[in-house]
């Protein structure tokens, strides 16, 4: 089977502290203004019936992904696992992808190409979880192959029920929020 | 030909491309359309292991270093605070090392205090003065005059210093601004403080409840770690939030209490335990005292009764009773932090206390543990320390705080003002505590300030109190120095280890180094005979056995494991006079003090006025962080909760106060802060507003977070001092929001 890289979020567990976010941008070295990852809290009633969920969200490295398709210059690719990502030396910064993505899930990079989520593919392919799977403190995040229905992730989305964000995007998004 | 970062980029990758020409993609020049995994190549080329100060949890961390710049801080695996995981405070390190507003070189003041006009020196000068200034106010004003405020692990030197010059005056805000309620409580309860960090067993409760404590939101990474792991093993959470907290989105039960009525709650909770008959008899029988009195004194506080008080329904008051008694005894009262609300604050501790005593949860698993500490053995300074003859100066003149265990920070900021204390103060050293903001009345603080003869700080940052100073020390981060060991007590008891992973910025000095120049200029450098701060640990490591080699790679020692609870067979002993729980406490009777805790009202703002809350955000530790460039990304400043139907129709706004929009608050006493950004949400009640604390800052030179957000100290120009400990209750300012543009 080919290797098909994927997260869960467990929203029961996390607290929505942004170590993910911090992680991300250190490891990646992501300039200032731009996110690769980031929080978002949904809530829903009316005071004192409540409910929120907090969300770890990023690229959704969707199996379907609307952004390559609109991809002029072959910049944004799939890349090994499945992985969406953009070759900087490709991208013009057109910001078609942007327009595309139903996630917001890119930024322009200050020099110039457009940026996003690669799932740490420089750690995952030798290994190693990514940076912010790595840090979370609450072990909200579950990185690894779909294809092996052995990894914690498969074995996550067999146990649990989960949703993914726009669906009827019909991107197919590979990103699943455990509730 | 001058190479951008992106072209050069492209010809490094190229280069590393050579070993794929054979899959045919690389046939295009220079393989340029060759898609290549990003490698930022953040990972260090040396690794240093060290332990955090972003907050004084105290997290195992790796620190990257490549090319001598820190890229980026992880955590330690090997440490059992961390686990191998930062929350982003502490991933965010790299913001406060290379913060472009750090202080870089020693300032001296040249106008008046206050006015934040400095002249920058040489070292030699900055210790020149401040030794002088010293030796001043011994001769005049004997040793004792100097009190040092300290807060984090570099204090240690100071307080080192001090017990050589002679002045046990020696506190910090994290006592009598923060947990003293709390440790006086279970002081008085179970004969023993909790101390930081709490001894608490949150992975194996079953039921944790939260009053007034917003776990995760408030962000101590193993404490966070414990509750997350405990809520994935299907552990429930009962939430006492006034605010529908991160926390009480995941609780089983919320209970959106009035503020300020939290003894009535737990007084009615106890209420049900005794007249149900859930709690914990056999244990209460073996280990507790004044049972019956309890029983007595609880006997009208029913959840009627409290619900009038409290807003909570009597219905829900009921039920969360029962399910927290169900779960005992792996039913955990959390203990809290930031403590200090109402001024009665040591009696609500003790009701928590009380309750999780009916649970029979000290002492058990899932309730509260007994750890252990890794003993080191002290450097042999070889010389007999004078300390301090008179007492700490830290107490009114009439009377003084009975139960409080450690020196009272606010109680130090008195006694510089004169005749208020047993002796006035005339010097203070400032490490790491700013106080401005941390005390509370802004106004007596400066007060104060203008009655001293010397106040030197110490600091990374140049936060609010270096402004007030005479002389600032620029100190290193945590990243660039050593430190003395931290031993705290765990379960799994470890030594850590501060190490440098990079030389000291601009002129900044670590601080073991500025105690000991110091020491040097008045005579006392007897007292510091080690080389540096890297002898010092190595010859308390050699002393006590460890492989330093080995415990500088790790960054931490581990120790033996032993039991820490009763269902691991240590047996449960108490540290009160009578090695019993004390209910009912005669200490407290005898020092005139209610001996079970009573509910009592609390004062009513004037008509139109929220209760002003406090919090933390965790991005940030207090007002520490919010000039860091990279924690601010995702929360940039603070801003104020306001109930959305509140909103709608607030006095002196022409219509619904919309979100987002810009507002200030001004208090019942006329002090106004912001403008800060309204957040209108359906998650707070309808008479209180909420602030995370730390924001507003009025630091000009901190570049970044001056004047962003909105600073609640501003707005406490009142407060509530507990009797029994000493603490400041901070809970008890009220403000009413006005429209921006419209101020008289």
């Amino acid at each position: 089977m080919t290797t098909r890289f994927a997260m869960a979020v467990d929203t029961v567990r996390c607290v929505g502290c942004n170590a993910c976010v911090i992680a991300c941008k250190t490891e990646n070295a992501v300039p200032e203004g731009g996110f690769r990852d980031w929080i978002a809290q949904e809530v829903h009633g009316a005071f004192p019936d409540l409910s929120m969920q907090i969300r770890s969200e990023r690229c959704n490295h969707c199996a379907a992904p609307s952004c390559v398709d609109a991809c002029p210059t072959g910049a944004s690719h799939v890349a090994q696992g499945g992985v969406v990502a953009v070759a900087r030396n490709k991208c013009t910064g057109c910001k078609a992808c942007i327009a595309a993505c139903p996630y917001g899930a890119r930024y322009v990079h200050p020099e110039g190409y457009v940026d996003k989520c690669t799932f740490c593919l420089h750690r995952v392919t030798q290994g190693r979880a990514p940076a912010c799977v790595e840090t979370c403190p609450t072990r909200s995040l579950t990185f690894g192959d779909l294809a092996d229905p052995d990894s914690p992730v498969s074995r996550l989305l067999r146990s649990r029920r989960f949703t993914v964000l726009r669906e009827e995007s019909g991107n197919r998004p590979q990103v699943f929020f455990l509730a | 030909m001058a190479l951008t970062r992106r072209q050069f980029i492209q010809i490094g990758g190229a280069a590393v491309g050579g070993g794929v020409v054979a899959s045919g993609l690389a046939s295009r020049w220079w393989g340029l359309d060759r898609n290549r995994v990003e490698d930022p190549g953040t990972d260090g080329d040396r690794v240093v292991a060290s332990y955090c100060e972003l907050c004084f949890w105290g997290c195992g961390v790796l620190a990257h270093v490549k090319d001598g710049r820190v890229t980026k801080v992880t955590g330690n695996p090997d440490h059992p605070l961390s686990k191998g995981r930062l929350c982003p405070r502490g991933a965010g390190a790299t913001g406060l090392l290379y913060d472009p507003d750090r202080l870089k070189r020693p300032l001296v003041r040249t106008q008046k205090r206050g006015a934040d006009v400095f002249e920058e020196v040489s070292w030699d000068a900055a210790l020149n003065k401040v030794g002088e200034g010293l030796l001043e106010l011994k001769r005049r004003h004997g040793p004792e005059a100097l009190a040092l405020f300290s807060h984090g692990s570099g204090g240690t030197w100071f307080k080192h210093f001090m017990k050589a010059w002679g002045s046990p005056n020696v506190g910090a805000p994290s006592y009598a601004q923060c947990r003293g309620p709390r440790e006086a409580g279970y002081l008085l309860t179970y004969g023993t403080p909790l101390g930081s960090p709490e001894p608490i067993d949150l992975a194996h409760a079953r039921v944790i409840t939260l009053i007034g404590s917003h776990l995760g939101e408030n962000m101590h990474n193993t404490q966070v770690q414990d509750l997350a792991d405990a809520i994935g093993s299907g552990a429930q959470l009962v939430v006492v939030d006034p605010r529908f907290s991160v926390a009480a989105s995941k609780a089983r039960y919320w209970l959106p209490i009035r503020p300020g009525t939290d003894i009535a709650l737990l007084l009615a909770w106890m209420n049900v335990l005794v007249e149900e008959k859930r709690c914990d008899a056999e244990y209460l029988a073996q280990h507790a005292n004044g049972l019956e009195e309890l029983k007595a004194h609880v006997a009208g506080k029913t959840p009627e009764w409290a619900a009038a008080i409290t807003g909570v329904k009597a219905e829900l008051i009921r039920d969360s009773a029962r399910f927290i008694a169900a779960a005992r005894p792996a039913s955990l009262i959390h203990p809290g932090r930031h403590t200090t609300w109402y001024g009665d604050d040591t009696q609500r501790a003790r009701a928590m206390a009380i309750l999780a005593a009916l649970l029979g949860s000290w002492g058990r698993r899932g309730g509260y543990l007994t750890f252990n500490k890794m003993g080191l053995p002290p450097y042999k300074v070889g010389k007999e320390m004078p300390h301090g003859g008179k007492g700490a100066a830290d107490k009114p003149r009439n009377g003084g705080y009975p139960v409080a265990g450690e020196v009272i920070a606010s109680g130090l900021c008195d006694a510089a003002t004169p005749g208020h204390a047993l002796y006035d103060l005339k010097g203070w050293m400032v490490y790491g505590c700013n106080l401005i903001q941390a005390l509370p009345s802004r106004k007596q603080t400066i007060e104060a300030i203008q009655n001293l003869d010397l106040l030197v700080s110490i600091d990374v940052l140049p936060a609010e109190i270096c402004g007030w100073s005479d002389v600032v020390l620029p100190e290193c981060s945590y990243l660039e120095r050593e430190d003395d060991v931290l031993a705290p007590p765990w379960r799994e008891p470890f030594l850590a280890l501060r190490q440098e992973a990079v030389p000291p910025l601009h002129e900044s000095k670590p601080g073991w180094w500025i105690a000991k120049e110091l020491a040097g200029r008045v005579g006392l450098g007897d007292y510091f005979p080690w080389k540096d701060a890297r002898e010092y640990v190595d010859a308390r490591l050699t002393l006590g056995r460890h492989d330093v080699a080995e415990a500088r790679r790790r960054g931490v020692v581990l120790g033996k494991v032993g039991p820490v609870c009763e269902e691991e067979g240590l047996a449960i002993e108490l540290g009160t006079d009578s090695k019993k729980i004390e209910l009912h406490s005669e200490e407290l009777k005898r020092l005139g003090f209610d001996p079970i805790p009573n509910y009592v009202p609390q004062e009513e703002g004037p008509a139109g006025h929220f209760r002003l809350l406090m919090g933390r955000a965790p991005t940030h530790t207090f007002g520490r962080t919010v000039n860091n460039r990279l924690l601010a990304e995702p929360y940039p400043e603070n801003e104020v909760w306001v109930n959305a139907e509140a909103a709608k129709a607030l006095p002196g706004f022409p219509g619904p106060l919309r979100n987002g929009e810009r507002v200030w608050l001004v208090n019942q006493d006329g002090a106004r802060s912001g403008p800060v950004r309204a957040k209108v949400t359906q998650r707070i009640r309808d008479d209180c507003v909420f602030l995370v604390h730390g924001w507003g800052q009025g630091a000009k030179r901190l570049r970044y977070a001056h004047g962003k957000g909105a600073s609640d100290a501003e707005l406490v120009t009142r407060y509530k001092v507990d009797p029994i400990m000493g603490g400041t209750g901070m809970s008890v300012n009220f403000v009413r929001l006005e429209p921006v543009g419209r101020t008289a």
